[in-house]
């Protein structure tokens, strides 16, 4: 495809003696949604947080847009244009559904403390181009997170509803990279089916490159351009979603040895 | 509980829905619950005499025409004693207790009755045991000194207050015998009393505690009325004090009799206290008033402050705006009707309010438990001292300016180009404790503050830069604040403080209501909320946190500079670790990260209770007022964490199952069924 957008070489992080991550190679083409899979403690999450700056690398470059993002920030991280959902949704629960959104477009924005206490012109306008830009993100999901709800607390949401949200707030740092880290997990069939299709969209309609990490194989299999599979911290294998679905390695890591092999 | 049948019995109702379809079951009385409060009730009252508030305030006299015959420390004085009344409020609050449910929705609430009454007077008796205990131990321990023929008693060393005098005042003079049977008897009806109430209709009752509350306040708080009333009369008979704007209320003219003296020696009594016909007086106008105002209201007033708070935020501008312009025109107006005394007590309020309004940024708003937080007043304080006080350290280099004339006077506009360099070196002090300890969280961060708080304070009280700040000694001859024209404020003159301390209030009032709304308050929250989402989301937590610091340490400058031009010298004394504890008690009392909830905790607690060293309204009370502030914050943390005037995230936060609770019986909880979108299930 096009150019190289995320270059990960070599890339290793341990915790005291466990290797979270060995000697990873990765890459992400412009415009590609990757799906991730791996069973549980394959070091699926550990390899997003160190790509977005929470966990440093013990050694490896990460280059993102030929730049390295070694020891930068979390927050350096989203301003260079990389954002992330979490596992474990972690919305801002007491904040209105709208100021999640707007809040999240701090690094963009810049108005500082003396245009907020005189209310200038120009931070009123960035405010309302602020909360504009976060009713258009919030739109992408339909209704369910419009009118009414804009100002209601996080908290009040479906499960469901929070992960969307999640996403839409990743959506407004205006990211060229998004991370999603299990966006389909908890919600059911015609949900997921629902949230396949956005996320095509938020590569044709916002222009997004996708890394996702997944369990629901068939929301990978629809959407991803390309599979890897990570076990205990290394790459076991990458392709199509059917090549990496047929590797007998990649069947033993999640299910386990078939009986006659192990004696 | 008491079990009734229902009349159909057509089907087997569940326990619940029998609850819902039965008439109201009758109250019994739960005597566990009964001995449970009645031990509390016990422990309370000895407690209590032991701190040492009954003999400390039997000085002041509440009600004029009640006399138990026993004064311990006043022996001309007459009446019912506030030391009395510290006691005898319990029974009657844990006499209501005791008959407190909790009805949920959908269920009945029990029938009121005879077991109530019964239950009350069984929680008074046990705690008036309780008291005849005390007396009871004090009596076997108590024996006359054969020298002296003093009364000594052998376990007055660890326990100061175990002494003759709270001895007579318990035993009303009489011996434990007479305790014996007048503490349960007392207490026991006191406390039937309070259970009582629960059986009057809802309007009586109201009535009746404003009726009680009046006459208790109107007493307690006799030398305010005094000090208002007499301005109030002072002023209609002499308008031209109002022409006197920043004047000294006292400057050289006579003392005018007030029209409302008349009233004045109608109500109370010479000696203090009320008179039986004050006390009927108030208690009826009191009455009739809480008795016409709820039928001429009849809810309406609930009902609009509800449509108040439900419209949205957008749609409220308009009555806000309005409100804060008749409170602000009211704040102005009010220190022309009121004397020194209360004048005085409004500044403290607004020092206070000044630096809880700081905190509330840093706290409330950006989540940074700062426990040092009086650094920066000590800071403020300081910076003004040092340069607008002749009696400043000898050491300063000629160099840093003076803003004192030749002649020792203040020097017009100096206390102002003093605040632009306190506002600076304040800003500095922020950033200069800030940047090390901001990189820390939650707990961590508290204690370092804790630490820098003590630093700051320790440098100015220490020898090496004493011949900078005078350490012990402090810097005396602070001059007043001069603003040529528009007058001088002064320590003397509390009227001139205050106006001094409401407009910087209401800078800071400002500051922290545009920064909530804005792109930095939003931040703040997240941090608040998550932090390290918050820095996934592109914030620079660490700048963020830092700004928040130096705001909070400007306004807090901004009070030191008031404190220092007001009390005219300062002390490291002035500074301690109980100020930034106070601040603290107050934000989180009034409700954190509500602005509003500021000013009545500021209000509530250096208003009535008094600031670390500052008289309140309950002067009597200041031996007692950090007890009363620890009683307070533990009931305030079990009945309501969120504050007496809560922020509405907050209080979600606190309660945030009830919260869902309620929004779902409203049906506006999201339960993720959406028929909005038409999505077709995609084939297995």
């Amino acid at each position: 495809m096009s150019e190289r957008i995320l270059d990960i070489n070599n890339l290793s992080v341990t915790f005291g003696g466990l290797h979270a991550l060995k000697d990873l190679n990765f890459h992400v083409d412009e415009g590609e949604i990757v799906g991730v899979i791996g069973p549980n403690g394959a070091g699926k999450t550990t390899f997003f947080n160190m790509i977005s700056g929470m966990v440093t690398p013990s050694s490896g470059e990460i280059l993102f847009e030929g730049e390295s993002m070694i020891g930068l920030d979390p927050n350096q991280v989203t301003q260079r244009g990389i954002s992330r959902t979490f596992q474990n949704v972690r919305l801002f629960a007491n904040m209105t559904i709208v100021e999640n959104v707007m809040v999240a477009q701090h690094c963009r924005t810049k108005k500082g403390i003396f245009s907020s206490l005189f209310n200038t012109p120009g931070f009123r306008k960035e405010e309302a181009e602020i909360r504009a830009h976060a009713e258009k993100v919030l739109g992408f999901f339909g209704t369910r997170l419009i009118g009414y709800r804009l100002e209601q607390p996080a908290s009040v949401l479906s499960y469901a509803n929070r992960r969307r949200l999640e996403i839409a707030r990743a959506m407004a740092t205006s990211p060229r990279l998004l991370l999603l880290d299990e966006p389909v997990a908890g919600m059911n069939p015609k949900e997921s089916a629902e949230l396949t299709d956005l996320i095509g969209k938020l590569r044709s309609e916002w222009g997004f490159t996708i890394v996702m990490i997944e369990h629901d194989m068939n929301v990978v299999r629809d959407v991803s351009d390309r599979v890897v599979c990570l076990d205990h911290g290394e790459t076991l294998a990458q392709g199509s979603f059917e090549e990496v679905s047929n590797n007998p390695e990649v069947i033993e890591a999640y299910l386990g040895r078939p009986l006659e092999k192990r004696a | 509980m008491s079990t009734t049948t229902t009349d159909n019995d057509v089907f087997e109702p569940s326990p619940a829905e029998s609850a819902m379809a039965a008439a109201p079951v009758q109250s019994s009385v739960d005597w566990n619950k009964v001995a449970r409060f009645g031990g509390i009730l016990a422990l309370a009252l000895v407690f209590i005499s032991l701190s040492g508030m009954p003999v400390g305030l039997d000085k002041r006299t509440i009600l004029y025409w009640i006399n138990p015959g026993v004064y311990v420390n006043n022996p001309d004085g007459v009446g019912l004693t506030l030391g009395y009344l510290s006691l005898l409020i319990w029974p009657i609050l844990l006499g209501w207790a005791v008959g407190n449910e909790v009805v949920l929705e959908g269920m009945q609430a029990t029938k009121r009755g005879f077991s109530d009454l019964l239950a009350g007077f069984g929680v008074g008796a046990l705690g008036g045991l309780g008291v005849f205990a005390l007396t009871f131990l004090m009596g076997l321990d108590r024996e006359m000194d054969p020298d002296s023929g003093a009364l000594v008693y052998g376990v007055r060393d660890p326990l100061v207050n175990w002494n003759e005098n709270l001895y007579v005042l318990l035993t009303f003079n009489r011996g434990w015998g007479f305790a014996l049977w007048v503490w349960p008897l007392l207490a026991g009806v006191l406390a039937l009393i309070g259970a009582g109430l629960r059986l009057l209709p809802d309007g009586i009752r109201k009535a009746v505690l404003a009726a009680v509350t009046a006459i208790v306040s109107v007493s307690i708080f006799q030398f305010l009325i005094d000090d208002v009333i007499e301005g109030v009369g002072e002023t209609i008979n002499d308008p031209g004090r109002l022409s006197n704007f920043f004047g000294d209320p006292d400057d050289g003219r006579p003392r005018v009799d007030s029209v409302f003296d008349g009233l004045i020696e109608f109500v109370y009594a010479q000696t203090g206290g009320l008179r039986l016909q004050g006390m009927i007086l108030i208690g009826v106008v009191a009455a009739a008033l809480s008795l016409a105002g709820s039928y001429v209201t009849r809810g309406r007033f609930k009902a609009s402050r509800k449509a108040y708070f439900d419209k949205p935020l957008a749609q409220r501008t308009m009555s806000t705006s309005v409100l804060m312009f008749v409170t602000a025109l009211a704040l102005i107006i009010l220190p022309f009707f009121t004397g020194k005394i209360a004048n005085e007590l409004f500044a403290n309020v607004g020092i206070f309010l000044l630096l809880a309004l700081g905190l509330n940024i840093v706290v409330g708003l950006a989540g940074i438990l700062d426990l040092g937080y009086v650094a920066f007043f000590a800071v403020g304080g300081y910076t003004t001292a040092v340069l607008t006080s002749a009696g400043r350290g000898d050491e300063w280099p000629s160099w840093v300016p003076l803003f004192v004339t030749d002649d020792g006077e203040a020097v017009v506009g100096g206390w102002l180009i003093a605040l632009v360099f306190v506002v600076i070196f304040a800003a500095i002090t922020g950033l200069l404790i800030g940047a090390p300890v901001i990189r820390m969280r939650g707990d961590y961060l508290a204690i370092v503050t804790l630490g820098f708080g003590e630093i700051i304070r320790l440098l100015f009280l220490s020898d090496w830069l004493s011949g900078y700040f005078g350490g012990a000694q402090g810097i005396t001859n602070i001059e007043s604040a001069d603003f040529g024209p528009l007058g001088t404020v002064s320590g003397i003159n509390p009227r001139s403080v205050f106006y001094l301390v409401l407009f910087f209030s209401a800078i800071a009032i400002y500051v922290s209501w545009r920064l909530e709304r804005s792109r930095l308050g939003r931040a703040w929250m997240a941090i608040r909320e998550d932090e390290s989402v918050a820095e996934a989301m592109g914030i620079n937590t660490v700048n963020m946190k830092l700004m928040a610091f130096v705001v909070g340490a400007v306004l807090a400058s901004f009070s030191g500079a008031i404190f220092s031009a007001k009390v005219g010298s300062i002390f490291p004394t002035s500074f301690l670790i109980l100020v930034s504890i106070i601040i603290l008690v107050v934000v989180i009392v009034g409700g954190m990260g509500n602005i509003m909830g500021v000013i009545v905790g500021s209000l509530v607690l250096i208003g009535v209770l008094g600031g670390p060293k500052q008289p309140g309204l309950l002067q009597e009370f200041s031996e007692y007022k950090l007890l009363i502030y620890g009683a307070l914050l533990i009931w305030m943390m079990l009945k309501r964490p969120e504050g007496l005037v809560p922020n509405a995230r907050r209080s979600r936060e606190l309660h945030q199952d009830e919260f869902l609770q309620d929004a779902w019986l409203k049906g506006e909880v999201d339960t993720g069924d959406d028929g909005d979108v038409a999505v077709e299930v995609a084939p297995a």
